[in-house]
């Protein structure tokens, strides 16, 4: 007996009533608004136009629902509306960012120079095809680099710290941690700048700025750390003491490898949060329009710096460049992040 | 046939009390628990030290300026006239526009995200709000000062004709003038909190969402056989369980708000008095006035900025810790790493 | 056993290991508690050498705590406490001054849920008893150790072409096969295991029922089961677990596997083994 062969069936969520009331609505709102916005009371003003276009979409959609669906839907489909929009307006600000800074500083990014040069002896009206930013990314690449090397370290130690040994007082620790991972950016600054450069009286210079950042970065590396070490089944920590290793053998040849990439997600996190801190530049560090590699003797330009200083002369072309210089940052931290994503992706088949 | 144990000592250790063992720690784990504990106890010290630090500097200042300092609403240097009066309630002004934008737009982020958008892009989404929260904050100053600003000054100018009765939404100028005043609108209270609210949006949508994702599957299903509609589902189990998260998100949010910088720095322009009105140019937040002043301050201005820098600590390690106290403790919290 | 430091050859560890059959390892008037509950009262157990002594009862009774007593792993649990002394030929484990690690070097685990290490590779995880207690084996002693260890786990034939691959990229049989290996490359005297087949298919525990009957001429094997017939199928020894309701546990009867099973003294055993409870 010949049979055919079961499909599976379709369901559909949706149906065709509901598609008509949406876009009708759609399209006789925007009539609407259109008619009386532009034509009846003249006003202008995109904002304005787009503000009374929802809100008479959401007038007339939920008239039209009303003649087939309860309450209950139509508070239920009007509500998604708003979610829809909602989430179109914040991803539309957060693109609006990424491609008005691109789009600004587009001018400035064609030229080669502006990648090769720094502004010594450059003014800031010059023409876009002089002067250039490269002592601020070099800045901003070394005063991070030795952040990395003192916040990576310690924080790592602080992670396993409060993750492996534990204890009453890895208890105070944490909150301490915790609470410093919100510590503004301008007070981990003024700190580092008191202390280092007033008490101590080193000059202003880059490593002032990377201490300043390991202070931020190091909370963050030790809490997200700690999490990241926390997640490692405690069955290969069994696994391991059962085959009679120490506690520091555990941890470094199971715990710390299987963490791995939670612990390099840490520390890229802190970094991206790093690299944009302006305010601690601002503080810590004069803004030279030299290249330099020395962070211990001389002061450095970093790019969040330079962005700033740039932007207050309010002259065109040096904001042209601030806003290069803004790309060329907003290029880092999206190759930062893009990192995190791939670290952090599924790794191979599990069974 | 069963047997008994077949050494029997004859001296038996009671087998009624526990005994106190020696694990015999290795030396190696002696080093790697000190070690350990001394980084713990360095780091606690340094990012401690912070807040005491800081607030040791309040001495000095009380000593010059007296309590005034406080009550004080100008900030003139050159006549050594300072306090923070203005400068308090500006933070709070900027913090709070920026989390009444971003509260709202957070919450329903967050919702969708978790709740409505269709699976397959719900990561992408995921990863676009983690991105929000990367993009430095001067980036945002730019963003606010030369994008949103042109635009937002006429949304401020209607509501200053419109609503100009109600104090908030009073600017000195005629709103009505057929060449208005453009520059009585820029680089407010509502400018400066529009850019801060982009970078509370992703702090608190981030954990809003995290928590929605753990309302109990039970739960939900059990509103859905009970024929609920999906914003149904939504008040009736995911909000009430989220609850907790939804308000420390908001607080962590609050947190960032009052000790942004950078992006406040590049839009407003300092005004010091005591004034409700945001929409109106002009205003100062701690954070801001220390970045501007700390070059040009004298000893003692320096130590006021420091007090001034104490404040600001202290409300933000509040607000903080406010936030974390309420996400552990709640119901949707508990399993939640913030 | 000595006290002597961790940083042994594997030249010794043979020596110590060609005398496993005759290792004793006796258990005498065993308690323990949890946060002051005592779970377990006055058990004692002598565990034959060169068997396979299982430890049956219903589940709850103090089964895995006694056998994680036999290798020091129960006190790694905060407010775990014990009473009684075990002794490996002759010396107790629990003495002042004995190193945790080189007891469990001597008495080896296996859990119930198979946990290779992800990081490492098949041919590390073997090893990784050796290099986490810092044992040093040149090169083709390492190759040797691998090849044996899998070959007595049952899996080389199946793994040898690919020792590269992550340990994790097994399946669950496999996985804890794996474990096995790894536990035996140290070369213990007695392993223990906790259940080992309860997360697997029957297909897979048939083969790791048969791993351990050809193991235990080679190595001491105390395992803890709730599966009747699995007792049966693989054990010469059996001690009997029981825990009253509130009660802390204990070995109701104990002997031959056959004598247990078939011709048991204790009614409460013999409503056991026929099925009246579990």
């Amino acid at each position: 007996m010949a049979s055919t062969p079961v499909q599976p069936r379709k369901i559909r969520s949706l149906t065709a009533d509901d598609w008509v009331s949406l876009v009708g609505a759609i399209l006789a709102s925007f009539a609407l608004v259109d008619l009386l916005y532009l034509h009846v009371l003249a006003t202008s003003g995109a904002l304005g136009f787009v503000v009374s276009w929802f809100v008479s979409f959401m007038l007339f959609y939920a008239g039209i629902l009303s003649f087939v669906n309860p309450r209950h839907v139509i508070v239920d489909r009007l509500v998604t509306a708003a979610l829809y929009v909602a989430a179109l307006i914040v991803l539309g600000a957060l693109a609006s960012t990424v491609v008005y800074t691109f789009a600004q500083g587009w001018r400035a990014l064609v030229h080669l120079n502006f990648y090769t040069h720094d502004m010594s002896g450059v003014s800031p009206t010059a023409p876009l095809n002089q002067g250039g930013i490269l002592h601020a990314i070099v800045g901003t690449v070394i005063e991070v680099g030795i952040a990395i090397a003192i916040a990576v370290p310690v924080g790592v130690a602080t992670a396993v710290y409060m993750s492996e040994v534990g204890g009453r007082f890895a208890r105070w620790v944490r909150t301490v941690v915790e609470a410093m991972t919100a510590l503004p950016e301008i007070l981990a600054g003024l700190f580092v700048y008191v202390i280092l450069i007033v008490y101590v009286g080193l000059p202003k210079t880059g490593f002032a700025v990377s201490v300043a950042m390991a202070v931020t970065m190091v909370p963050i590396i030790a809490r997200a750390g700690e999490v990241a070490l926390r997640v490692v089944p405690s069955g290969l920590r069994e696994a391991s003491s059962a085959l009679g290793a120490t506690h520091w053998s555990t941890v470094r040849k199971v715990v710390l490898p299987s963490a791995k990439a939670g612990l390099a997600t840490a520390t890229i996190l802190a970094v991206a949060r790093g690299i944009g801190e302006t305010a601690v530049a601002l503080i810590t560090s004069g803004a030279s329009s030299f290249m330099t590699i020395n962070p211990i003797q001389n002061p450095m330009n970093s790019l969040p710096l330079f962005i700033f200083t740039a932007d207050q002369t309010h002259e065109p072309l040096a904001i042209v460049r601030a806003f290069g210089a803004a790309s060329v940052l907003l290029a880092m931290v999206l190759v930062l992040f893009i990192l995190t994503r791939w670290l952090s992706r599924d790794k191979g088949a599990r069974r | 046939m069963s047997t008994s144990a077949s050494n029997t000592p004859t001296t038996l250790r009671s087998s009624s009390e526990p005994r106190l063992l020696e694990p015999g720690l290795e030396r190696s784990d002696r080093i790697f628990h000190g070690l350990s504990t001394l980084t713990g106890a360095f780091v606690l010290l340094v990012t401690g030290g912070i807040g005491l630090f800081l607030g040791l500097q309040a001495i000095p200042t009380l000593r010059h300026y007296g309590l005034s300092f406080f009550t004080t609403v100008v900030w003139q240097p050159e006549l050594d006239h300072i306090g923070i009066a203005a400068v308090l309630l500006g933070t709070l002004e900027v913090a709070l526009v920026a989390m009444t934008l971003a509260f709202p737009l957070a919450l329903m982020l967050a919702l969708f995200i978790s709740d409505y958008a269709p699976v397959k892009i719900k990561s992408y989404l995921v990863s676009a709000v983690d991105l929000m929260a990367a993009v430095p904050s001067i980036i945002y100053g730019l963003w606010g000062f030369f994008l949103l600003q042109p635009h937002a000054i006429t949304l401020s100018r209607w509501l200053s004709q419109n609503f100009g009765w109600f104090p908030l939404f009073h600017v000195d100028t005629d709103p009505n003038a057929a060449v208005w005043q453009q520059s009585r609108y820029t680089s407010s209270v509502f400018i400066a909190g529009a850019a801060v609210s982009m970078m509370a949006i992703p702090l608190a949508c981030a954990v809003m969402r995290a928590v929605f994702d753990q309302a109990p599957q039970g739960e939900r299903e059990a509103a859905m056989a009970l024929g609920g509609t999906r914003f149904g589902v939504v008040r009736t189990v995911v909000l009430p369980f989220a609850r907790g998260g939804i308000i420390g998100g908001s607080m962590l949010a609050l947190g960032r708000a009052l000790g942004e910088t950078a992006a406040v720095l590049i839009i407003i322009s300092p005004a010091y008095e005591i004034k409700f009105r945001v929409l109106e140019a002009g205003t100062q937040t701690i954070s801001a006035l220390i970045a501007g002043n700390f070059g040009n301050a004298t000893a003692s201005q320096l130590s006021a900025l420091m007090t001034a820098g104490f404040v600001l600590f202290l409300i933000t390690l509040l607000v903080n810790t406010a936030a974390a106290v309420i996400i552990r403790r709640s119901r949707s919290g508990a399993g939640t790493d913030i | 056993m000595t006290t002597t430091d961790v940083e042994t050859t594997i030249h010794d560890l043979s020596a110590t290991h060609r005398a496993a059959s005759e290792t004793h390892l006796d258990a005498i008037g065993i308690s323990a508690w949890f946060s002051g509950t005592r779970v377990l009262e006055n058990v004692s157990l002598s565990v034959p050498p060169a068997t396979v002594t299982a430890l049956i009862g219903p589940s709850g009774c103090g089964k895995s705590t006694f056998l994680r007593i036999l290798n020091r792993m129960h006190e790694s649990i905060p407010g775990a406490q014990m009473a009684g002394e075990v002794r490996l030929n002759g010396d107790d484990i629990y003495a002042p001054g004995v190193r945790v690690t080189t007891v469990r070097k001597r008495i080896g685990m296996v859990f119930q849920k198979p946990n290779p290490f992800p990081a490492m590779s098949i041919g590390d995880n073997v090893t990784a008893g050796l290099a986490l207690t810092r044992t040093k084996v040149n090169r083709a002693q390492r190759a040797e150790l691998i090849e044996t260890s899998l070959t007595r786990a049952g899996l080389w034939r199946e793994v040898k072409d690919r020792l590269d691959q992550p340990g994790s990229a097994l399946s669950g049989g496999q996985q804890q096969r794996l474990c096995i290996a790894r536990a035996l490359a140290v070369q213990p005297d007695v392993l223990l295991m906790d259940e080992p087949c309860s997360a697997l298919d029957p297909t897979s525990t048939r083969r790791i029922e048969e791993t351990i009957d050809e193991l235990r001429s080679e190595v001491t094997i105390v395992i803890v089961t709730h599966n009747m017939q699995q007792a049966v199928r693989v054990s010469q020894q059996a001690a009997f677990f029981l825990a009253e309701e509130g009660q802390p546990g204990g070995i109701v009867e104990q002997g031959l596997t056959d004598d247990v099973f078939h011709r048991p003294q204790d009614p409460r055993t013999a409503k056991y083994v026929h099925g009246d409870f579990g």
